[in-house]
């Protein structure tokens, strides 16, 4: 295919699915962003205590083009001054992806402009980018969800290195566990961030899974401890529970990003997914963090729906702020649910 | 039916290695248990005796994960699904193909909605921290046949074919 020449300011629309929110945005260049339309699916999915998948497709079904059309209206462009049309095309859910993918490549033909395929991940790492255009590369970013979490050494824009990720359940997938476990209700995360202020986080020790193993987590065996914990102790406090879980997963999160920081040299440190909006986990990023790790930035849940959740904060800038030629596909190019095949299809791998 | 008792994550994860070992295609496999009672465990033994070479992780946000190995294995969890309804849009009869292995976690929850042809492995936490009953059953005719070289391998160590 031939690469494909953009002007550094030209406008690109993207499309964001591949969960519970729909989103599109107008981006001109690595950082300007001309629109930005979230269309939360949050209540929807809070009677059915979590995401309902084929809830989640109709609802993009019915999002998006008013969410489309909101976006190029506060832009105050006419769809034939876009120049490109981006899409998460994964990892996430498999119908949801599907909705945004499809438009995309509808929109990109109708118009006569290149479609671009978008790693949600690697989106992520332009969020954190955009949040913070006085990063430096080579950057480490802990990306930490409750689908996802990993750690990606990105030395230039385009080039990035999966360090490690879970090997089971990911981090805030055992926050949502152990709260549901509790009693302590959906989503876990912000819950037992609230409660453990009012426990001791050394109260019990719970068990740091592969601290000094590489960079791959495990947190399935903390979700069994905590569980086995309470059995034997009903009468333990649940703040002193809670808050003793979220150390042992700060700890082994925080450990391993600054061991990896060091590893690889790099200037900085970015912390982006839901889990990063924990209070815990941000006020012990600067603390523990190595000296070479210059800044630490968390990014908390409302910030990352702004940034990068749906769209454009996140899926358009990995269009233009790197070789986009490298990027185009053609509009073959179909919705990827897992994780491990999506990286496998990134360019340049 | 087979009821044993586990006593490590390992022997749980070898009960799944056994079943693997009885899987010829198009087959489902339904587990239950609470939090912590082995049905991840149980799935990794399984995969990585169909020669399945990725990690399996939770399928919990994602609801259905694909691997390779001798069979296709599909990895459900449903642990968030409440409507019975909304099992139909996951397209479980899709997913039974000839090649391919059905494991469905917290699958008891939507039983009345799946295809009534399944073995149902039922995991429980045992005294001991890291104890696990285990019961295994067929529903339907396909698994009804195997129960019993399946008990024989559960107690030859899972792994022998």
């Amino acid at each position: 295919m031939e690469p494909l020449e953009l002007a550094a300011d030209a406008p690109v629309l993207g499309i964001e699915t591949s969960c519970d929110e729909t989103a599109a945005a107008v981006v001109c260049g690595a950082s300007t962003v001309l629109s930005s339309v979230v269309s939360s699916q949050i209540d929807l999915h809070a009677r059915f205590g979590g995401v309902v998948p084929e809830i989640a497709s109709r609802a993009h079904l019915d999002l998006l083009v008013p969410v489309v059309a909101e976006a190029l209206v506060s832009a105050g462009l006419d769809d034939r001054e876009i120049a490109a049309v981006g899409a998460t095309y994964g990892p996430g859910l498999i119908g949801s992806l599907l909705i945004g993918v499809s438009a995309a490549k509808a929109l990109s033909m109708v118009w006569g402009v290149p479609f671009v395929a978008v790693n949600h991940m690697e989106a992520h790492l332009y969020a954190a980018l955009l949040e913070n255009p006085g990063l430096e590369l080579p950057l480490v970013v802990l990306l930490v969800s409750g689908g996802h979490t990993m750690i990606v050494e990105m030395r230039a824009p385009g080039r990035y290195r999966i360090l490690g990720r879970t090997l089971d359940d990911a981090a805030g997938e055992a926050f949502d566990k152990v709260a549901r476990y509790l009693g302590l209700g959906y989503p876990g995360g912000p819950v037992i961030d609230r409660l453990a202020n009012d426990g001791d986080p050394e109260a019990i020790r719970f068990p740091r899974s592969m601290l000094d193993e590489g960079y791959d987590f495990s947190f399935s065996g903390l979700k069994t401890a905590v569980i086995n914990w309470v059995r034997r102790h009903p009468d333990v406090a649940a703040a002193d529970v809670v808050a003793s879980f979220q150390a042992a997963v700060v700890d082994v999160l925080v450990t391993k990003v600054r061991r990896a920081a060091d590893a690889v040299g790099a200037k900085g440190v970015a912390i982006g997914g839901g889990v990063a909006a924990n209070s815990a986990l941000r006020s012990a990023s600067p603390r523990r963090a190595s000296p070479m790790v210059a800044l630490v930035r968390a990014e908390p849940r409302d910030v990352h729906r702004q940034r990068c959740h749906g769209r454009g904060g996140g899926v358009v800038p990995a269009g233009p702020g790197r070789s986009l030629a490298a990027r185009l596909r053609r509009r073959g190019v179909a919705a990827v649910a897992h994780l491990r095949r999506v990286a496998a299809a990134l360019p340049g791998r | 039916m087979i009821e044993l008792t586990t006593s490590n994550a390992g022997e749980t994860a070898a009960l799944g290695a056994a079943i693997a070992a009885l899987a010829t295609g198009g087959e489902m496999v339904v587990l239950s248990g609470e939090m912590g009672a082995g049905k991840t465990a149980l799935t990794k033994g399984l995969a990585a005796a169909l020669g399945v070479a990725d990690p399996v992780t939770s399928p919990t946000f994602t609801l259905v994960h694909e691997y390779s190995g001798r069979l296709r294995l599909f990895h459900l969890d449903v642990y968030r699904i409440d409507q019975l309804d909304e099992v139909a849009d996951l397209a479980i009869p899709e997913l039974l193909d000839d090649d391919a292995l059905v494991v469905i976690e917290w699958g008891d929850s939507i039983a009345p909605a799946l295809p009534q042809d399944y073995l149902e492995v039922r995991l429980s936490l045992g005294v001991g921290d890291d104890d696990r009953s285990v019961v295994i059953d067929s529903v339907g005719p396909m698994w009804r046949g195997r129960l019993q070289r399946l008990s024989s391998l559960i107690r030859e160590g899972g792994t022998a074919c």
